[in-house]
């Protein structure tokens, strides 16, 4: 039955016209959940009679020549930071095993009413807090295009399912690159949209300014379909925008007439040659097909990393306060109630949570706030303006996604900073609040698979996709 | 170390003065909670009024009660402040009863600054502010201490969590504890005016923080404060303040240092207890709230929330003034129209005097007579009580009579005067009547009358008692009084 597996667009279109049940196509992600999820670790929850449940009652209405939504039958995996009233949702953590959300997060419900199939929840770094996947307390997940390395992170669990055709859709979170470095390492297409664009009610806060839900998937199209469903101005985030938007999908199969492309001339002493070549290569496509493309810069870029180092873990020590032993998660017993607090924090939290938190505590501490919060602040705010100057000369940026392709296992656990340093790309666009997406370009030296990134201003995300949708095209024609 | 109130003596207090600062919690009476769609509710079921917001749930956000500003800004425009853009701010610490374990609160940019309490007796009290912030839900520890960390067991409500709260915080510009208690007095009546708050000190639904410190009256600087917190009634407040002011005083006087610390005061010792010093203080980490954006109401809107608003506590005053200013006892009235308007009964007042009622007459009425049953007296028909008033200015009813009729009027608010009036057999003992019952009287009482003739005005007494007993004290002894002098005169 693998002619069954199209892109998703293509799927929904086949249960749609009654090709193919929803059903089948269920059975036979699930075939292969069950064939491959217990070597790759992709999902850490999953209920296939739920699932198979709402895939019979959608085809039932499709037979019954009821109207089903945009997305009927369409299996999907969700991060599990991303609340789900039907699954667990523990953030990859041992403080919130087995804890049950009361309620669905809103893309979830933007999901379900068009009729999509939340098959299961997505492997994670603890918290969200990570790149590679290493840092969940379900054990890591593994890169599908190679047991040895690891999937990117810290959304590595749903860039691996739909890379491993586990699901033809996956949600995931970007706080400063978690979609887009594991799309990156796993060859797959990963967007984080305009800070706003997307509810981030029931997704479980890493940093709240900068965290924003995006879709996983094998094309832009797809991409942009998904998106189409979760965007929208939602009461219940006051950081929501409430604008009229773009239809993504009507940004598709453009041109280049006109467009004007940069490179960011700050980001070359960070290229590696094998890196740096696959992005001149982009770049004289892009030329070569009727773009103009130069070279901008972006002083401030170079303290993008210092930066989120610091605004990131102190909103982070603040929003995982909660998670205290009193009200749901583990509780580990203790004297009296500051000593339960501890014990429950220090048993439930791994390291990387834990040196996070410490590293924000102390950010915002008394008599260092000034100097370490309230800088990161300036220099966010420098950041800023300088992408809306350079937006005044360009329509979009491109840059390598990663600075590498996928690494091993444990290559960089033991040094949190050349960890940090996966997401030097992809921080900058978080800090800015502005969208981003990574379309597979080239491999690296090792054969796997490298990103270009294209970065544009706020409530830009249709030009994004317009570009990478083109970006798409051409490597298709001319790369090989 | 014991301490007595007044165990030192009066020349050693003298050289000291107390310098006061209070921070005021008024439970805003919005019908939701501050973030969520929960009831806004006192007494109910324990975790009733509940949701993942205000539970702070795992994913949850808050979205800011549009009528819970507009509460705030109605307070910050009674203090007379400037209302001003703002932002939201963290508090981080760890407490159960806080669903985050941070609290959202307002910081160094708050929706209200800069204003002032005028006090009845014309002294000022400045505010520093007066911000946007929620309540944390309500623990019952079980140990003897009442305090948390001896306690085996602690039950939380979380209905309270997320209330809208607005913190007053004042200058310190206090100086004692009964202008504390005065000023808090009025701070509530100002703000209960606004209809934001009820101010219910025993509900919890308003509480009280003070700053106290004492300096030597020749020194500049302010002497080290100590923080007494949730103070609930204006009798804690006081208390605490003394002790607080005795024990500073001692300290000082004994050569010793007073250490800056947040104190507690115990309502069966009458004193206060350390809770933690300084050094044991939170770093609260203080951050803007980066799940809410900035609060910026426009002019247009404060605008319309003036308008819109309930008269202010001080117009509500300058209206009933107004109406008694000709009166010859004005100069001992201000109290009661204090009084008058604190009770709500102002209203009732001007559309009674609006019927042709005396202006005084029926503020004295209102004040003592009604002031027994207000509930009752809020729902007086104005028309009926004009109606009263007036007869007994026009001597139809005596002021006993008119007592008596407005009390059984008090009892139930719909019947008529006219009703009572017949239902208790009441009999208008107009000025015929009396000088008949006067002119018995004379005969009988010869002697009494000659003493009368002959100057002994005390005497009029005499005949008034005798008169009130014929009529089982329906007359008007003021027309007694008047006609014996026509007698005598004529």
């Amino acid at each position: 039955m693998s002619e069954f597996l199209y892109n998703a667009v293509d799927i929904i279109e086949n249960i749609k016209n009654q090709k193919v049940t929803s059903k089948q196509i269920v059975s036979k992600y699930f075939d292969n959940i069950e064939n491959k999820n217990k070597e790759l670790n992709s999902f850490i929850a999953l209920n296939k009679d739920l699932a198979l449940s709402k895939a019979n009652e959608i085809d039932e209405r499709i037979q019954k020549g009821k109207p089903v939504g945009k997305l009927a039958g369409l299996p999907i995996g969700i991060k599990d930071n991303i609340c789900t009233e039907d699954f667990e949702t523990t953030c990859g953590s041992k403080i919130l095993k087995n804890w049950h959300p009361p309620y669905n997060a809103t893309v979830i419900k933007r999901l379900t009413n068009e009729d999509a199939i939340i098959v299961g929840k997505t492997n994670l770094d603890e918290f969200a807090m990570g790149s590679s996947t290493e840092h969940s307390a379900f054990g890591p997940t593994k890169n599908p295009l190679d047991l040895t390395k690891v999937p990117g992170g810290s959304s590595g669990g749903s860039a691996c399912a739909v890379k491993a055709d586990l699901v033809p859709i996956a949600l995931g979170s970007d706080t400063g690159g978690s979609i887009r470095q594991p799309a990156s390492f796993c060859g797959i297409v990963g967007m984080k949209p305009t800070y706003g664009l997307v509810s981030r009610f029931g997704l479980i806060a890493f940093a709240s300014s900068l965290d924003q839900i995006g879709p996983f998937a094998n094309t832009v199209k797809d991409c942009a379909t998904i998106l189409d469903v979760i965007a929208g101005y939602d009461p219940a985030d006051s950081t929501s925008l409430d604008i009229k938007r773009d239809n993504f999908s009507d940004f598709l199969d453009r041109d280049l007439k006109g467009m004007k492309i940069g490179l960011i001339k700050e980001f070359n002493e960070y290229l590696d040659p094998e890196v740096s070549q696959n992005l001149n290569l982009a770049a004289d496509l892009f030329a070569n097909n009727g773009a103009a493309v130069s070279e901008i810069s972006l002083p401030h870029i170079k303290y993008s990393l210092s930066t989120y180092y610091l605004i990131a873990p102190a909103e982070a020590s603040s929003n995982l306060a909660r998670f205290d032993g009193v009200r749901y998660g583990l509780r580990v017993a203790g004297k009296n109630v500051d000593e339960m607090m501890i014990n429950t924090r220090t048993q439930g939290f791994g390291p990387e949570v834990k040196r996070r938190i410490m590293l924000g505590t102390y950010a915002l501490s008394s008599g260092y706030y000034d100097a370490y919060y309230g800088t990161s602040q300036k220099l966010r705010t420098a950041l800023i303006s300088d992408f809306k100057k350079a937006y005044e000369n360009v329509d979009v940026i491109i840059t390598p996604t990663t600075p590498t392709g996928a690494f091993k296992f444990g290559a960089k656990l033991e040094d949190p900073l050349q960890m940090y340093l996966s997401d030097i790309f992809t921080i900058p666009s978080n800090l800015a609040g502005h969208p981003a997406i990574s379309i597979p370009f080239g491999k690296d030296d090792e054969n796997m698979p490298l990103g270009i990134q294209i970065l544009s201003n706020a409530l830009d995300d249709s030009k994004v996709i317009q570009v990478a949708s083109i970006l798409e095209k051409l490597r298709d024609e001319n790369v090989t | 170390m014991t301490i007595q109130n007044n165990s030192t003596d009066d020349s050693e207090y003298s050289e000291y003065e107390p310098t006061i600062g209070l921070e005021v919690h008024c439970e805003l009476k919005t019908a939701t909670k501050l973030w969520c769609g929960c009831k806004n509710s006192f007494g109910e079921q324990p975790n009733t009024l509940i949701c993942p917001v205000c539970l702070g749930l795992p994913g949850s956000l808050p979205v800011l009660n549009k009528k819970a500003v507009e509460y705030a800004i109605r307070i910050g425009l009674a203090l007379n402040c400037t209302v001003q853009p703002s932002i939201f701010h963290r508090k981080n610490y760890f407490y159960p009863d806080m669903p985050k374990d941070f609290q959202i609160s307002q910081y160094d940019i708050p929706i209200n600054t800069d204003g002032y309490v005028l006090l009845t007796d014309g002294s000022k009290v400045g505010i520093v502010r007066a911000h946007i912030e929620e309540d944390t839900g309500k623990s019952t520890h079980f140990s003897s201490s009442g305090r948390i960390h001896e306690s085996t067991a602690t039950l939380i409500d979380y209905n309270r969590a997320g209330i809208p709260l607005v913190e007053i915080v004042s200058a310190p510009d206090i100086t004692s504890s009964e202008m504390a208690k005065s000023y808090v007095n009025e701070l509530r009546n100002i703000i209960v005016a606004t209809g934001a708050t009820d101010g219910k000190m025993e509900e919890g639904s308003l509480r009280v923080d003070a700053n106290v410190s004492v300096k030597k009256k020749d020194q500049i600087e302010l002497g080290t404060r100590c923080e007494i917190k949730n103070l609930n009634s204006l009798r804690s407040l006081g208390k605490a303040i003394d002790y607080e002011i005795d024990r500073q005083i001692q300290l000082l006087n004994s050569q010793k240092k007073v250490i800056q610390q947040t104190r507690h005061f115990n309502e069966d010792l009458n004193q206060t207890v350390t809770l933690r010093t300084k050094e044991e203080a939170e770093d609260y980490r203080y951050f803007p709230e980066p799940d809410l954006v900035s609060l910026n109401p426009t002019g247009e809107w404060i605008n319309e929330i003036k308008l819109n608003m309930p008269k202010l506590l001080i117009d509500r005053r300058q209206s009933v003034i107004e109406l008694i200013k000709d009166s010859k006892e004005m100069s001992q009235l201000i109290g009661t129209v204090n009084t008058l308007v604190d009770q709500q009964l102002d209203t009732l007042f001007i559309e009674t005097v609006g019927f042709g009622s005396d202006p005084t007459l029926t503020l004295k009425r209102l004040t003592n007579e009604a002031a027994n049953s207000i509930d009752a007296a809020k729902k007086l028909n104005s028309k009926e009580l004009a109606y009263l008033i007036n007869l007994e200015t026009s001597g139809k009813v005596s002021s006993t009579q008119s007592k008596a009729i407005l009390s059984n009027l008090l009892e139930n608010t719909s019947e008529t005067v006219d009703s009572i009036i017949s239902r208790l057999n009441i009999q208008s003992f107009g000025d015929k009547e009396i000088e008949q019952l006067l002119d018995n009287l004379i005969l009988e009482k010869q002697d009494e009358f000659k003493r009368f003739v002959d100057g002994d005005d005390k005497v009029i007494q005499f005949f008034i008692g005798q008169v009130m007993k014929l009529t089982k004290g329906q007359a008007n002894g003021k027309s007694v009084t008047q006609i014996l002098l026509k007698k005598r005169n004529g």
